[in-house]
Parts: structure tokens; sequence; C-alpha cells
């Protein structure tokens, strides 16, 4: 074909297309929902359900995830764009974890030694980042289909912003089911369970967001 | 200059993204002038018609992906960062090892312009006395503006190698064309 021709037949099909972030955030959507439904139907509420919402530690948590999806979000609109730079997600995301480091680690010197280990533990230390994971992968696999129709030039960290996207909304979700309300616990284990995803991301993007 | 070229392709990609048919054809052909010539220098072992086929594939990835220009930054960027990667993506799909340096973006705005029929003619005239690998150096380093390392590889000598090469080639031609006023 002629590319004269080819010019001819793609400026006949000119209407005008989503944006970026409308699409991200319609990846948002569904998989807060597919999370939700994960909550409901797997792991269940927390015990104390609607009382949760009255306890200060209930919007800590939800407010620490809630910065990292954002910090994700500033990340992965970015890096679907052509030589894009994720700096100013990392940098959020930084800084807030290093708030909560700081805030746990006062936590932590401040407790008695014997009643220090609860804190880190909490009683689902063994579950938590995994189940966060589960609750991020279906947004993750979502997120990695919006943006391979985007135009991202770095994929693996394109992939690991899609993957600190979905682990920031699911953590979120997640505020549902875990009952802990330690710091302490919240920096390693939230962290870590939003981190999975991340490393997810970058190892499936050089593959799954090649340009077809 | 270079400016107006960027103020020019930006004001017809807004356009194109509005919808305008007429907007979007002038800057696909506009485009795929600048494509060309920056594939070809970057694929000259290569034949036309390969050169032809990345052009194409690269009109239509930015007309598949023109939601991602964001119009905060500027066009040309976004344009040369979709360029190198297809051109990076056609070297891993073919199995070719090759570097393209990032900020090579000033060339990409100034080429083809720049480069005026009778210049050419002079400067081919004036390199033909050299042989042929020396003649290839010296256009690789001075004009398309490779690395020593770079063009030396094309030519099958190391970096040192094509020091030493270039430098014996440029003395010949002063030595040779110094007679020559212009």
């Amino acid at each position: 074909m002629k590319t004269d021709d080819l010019i001819e037949a793609l400026s006949l099909d000119v209407t005008p297309e989503a944006g970026v972030r409308p699409r991200l955030a319609l990846a948002a959507g569904v998989g807060a929902l597919v999370a939700f439904a994960l909550v409901v139907l797997w792991l269940g509420f927390r015990p104390d359900y609607p009382q949760a919402f009255g306890k200060p530690m209930f919007w800590m948590k939800a407010s620490y995830a809630a910065l990292f999806a954002l910090a994700g979000f500033w990340c992965v609109e970015r890096m679907s764009r052509p030589a894009g730079s994720g700096r100013k997600g990392v940098t959020l995301a930084l800084s807030v974890f290093a708030v909560m480091a700081a805030i746990s680690i006062w936590r932590w010197t401040s407790t008695a030694p014997d009643a220090r280990m609860p804190l880190l533990m909490g009683h689902s230390w063994r579950v938590c980042p995994r189940n966060i994971l589960m609750l991020a992968l279906p947004m993750l696999a979502v997120t990695l289909v919006v943006v391979r129709n985007l135009a991202p030039t770095r994929l693996a960290l394109a992939g690991a912003a899609a993957g600190l996207f979905s682990g920031g909304v699911a953590a979120l979700v997640y505020g549902l089911h875990c009952p802990e309300s330690t710091m302490p616990f919240v920096a390693v284990w939230y962290s870590l369970g939003m981190l999975a995803p991340a490393a997810i991301g970058a190892a499936l993007g050089p593959w799954v967001l090649r340009w077809r | 200059m270079a400016a107006e070229l960027e103020d020019r392709l930006k004001a017809l990609m807004l356009r194109g993204q509005a919808g305008d048919a007429a907007a979007w054809r002038e800057l696909l052909s506009l485009l795929g002038v600048r494509l060309r010539a920056y594939f070809a220098r970057r694929m000259d072992r290569s034949a036309a018609s390969d050169v032809e086929d990345l052009v194409q594939e690269t009109l239509l990835a930015v007309h598949r992906r023109r939601m991602t220009y964001d119009p905060a930054q500027p066009f040309t960027a976004w344009a040369h960062a979709v360029a190198r990667y297809k051109l990076i993506d056609h070297w891993r799909r073919n199995r070719i090892r090759q570097h393209v340096p990032i900020d090579d973006v000033a060339e990409w705005l100034t080429e083809p312009e720049t480069e005026s029929p009778s210049a050419r003619g002079d400067l081919d005239r004036v390199l033909s006395s050299l042989p042929e690998k020396q003649q290839k150096l010296v256009r690789d380093v001075k004009i398309e503006g490779l690395s020593l390392a770079e063009a030396g590889a094309r030519i099958g000598l190391s970096e040192g190698a094509a020091k030493v090469s270039l430098h014996r080639a440029l003395k010949a031609l002063i030595s040779r064309n110094s007679g020559v006023e212009d």
C-alpha cells in the first residue's frame, strides 16, 4: 500500500478518542468493583464492619492506601505516554511511605519492648500482603490492557506503575476486611502488598505492553 | 526555525485530535517526510521498502495512539519518542543490536530542510577521492553525528582504529582540497 493512500485512509478515521485519564479511571472503577466483590464473596467484611467507619485507624489505613493509589495513578498516567516520567508519582509514594515509616518507628520505640512484636505482626501478617495482591490482580490485568493501547515507551516501568496503581486501589478496598490497627503493621505489610503487584507489573511489562 | 516547526506541527496535532481530517492528513504527510529521513539514516543496511514499511507502521502508531499527546508538552518530542520506539522495536523484532541516542531530537527537528541538493553534490565530489570505507566513516561521524564507536562498528573497525582512520581521511581531504577556493 502506498503511504499516501494510508494517510488518506487514516484521515477518514479521525473521530476523537477517549484520553489517557478517563481510560485509567475506568480501569480503577472496574478494579475496585472486582476487589469489592472479592471482599464480599471471599474475604468477608471485618467483624466490626459498620462501626469501623468511626475509628480513626480505619481512616489512617484508607488514607495511606488512597495516597499510594494516587501516586500510582500519577505514575501510570505519565508512563502511558511516549518518553513519560513517573517521577512525580514516585516522589509522592516515597514521601508517604517515609511519613508512615517515621510514625511507625516512633510508635515502636515508645512501646514497651515486650509489647512491640504484636504491633508489627498483628494477627494476619501471613496473609495480608497476599490478600492485597489477590485483590489487585484483576485490576492489574485490566490496567495493563488499557496501558498497552496507549503509548508506553519504557515498558517495565510502565508495568510497575500499573501495578502500584492497582495495589493502592486494592489496599483501599482491603480496608473493609482487614481488622489490624497498628502503624508498624500497615507500614510493612500493606506496603509489601502494594509493591507486589508493582513487581509483577514490572516483570510482565516488557512482554505484555509491546505495541501491536 | 525549530520553534516554527514545533508550533506548526503542534497546531495540526491539536486540530487532528479534535477531529479535523484535513489537518490530520497534513500532519501525517509532514511527519512521513521526517520519518523517512530519520529511519533511512539509521537503517542504511536495509532496503528502501523496509524503511517505507517502518514509516507506514509509525504513522499508523501515531494515528492509533494520538490521544497520548499531552498539549502541555512539546509535540516534536512526542513524535520523536514514538519514532525512536518504533525503530528500536523494529531492531528487536529483527534481532539487530544497535544503540539509538535518546537526545538526537535536535537533528530530528532540523532534518531534512537544512540539507540543500547543491551542498550534497559538492560534498560527494570532495569525498569521492577517498576510499569507500573512509567516505562512509566521514559521513557517519561528521554529517550523521554518530559516535566513533558506532561509525567504526559499521565498517568493522574498533573505536581506536576508527579514530585513526578518520584523522587520516580528514588530513587527506584537507591536503587535496587546500587549493580549492569557495
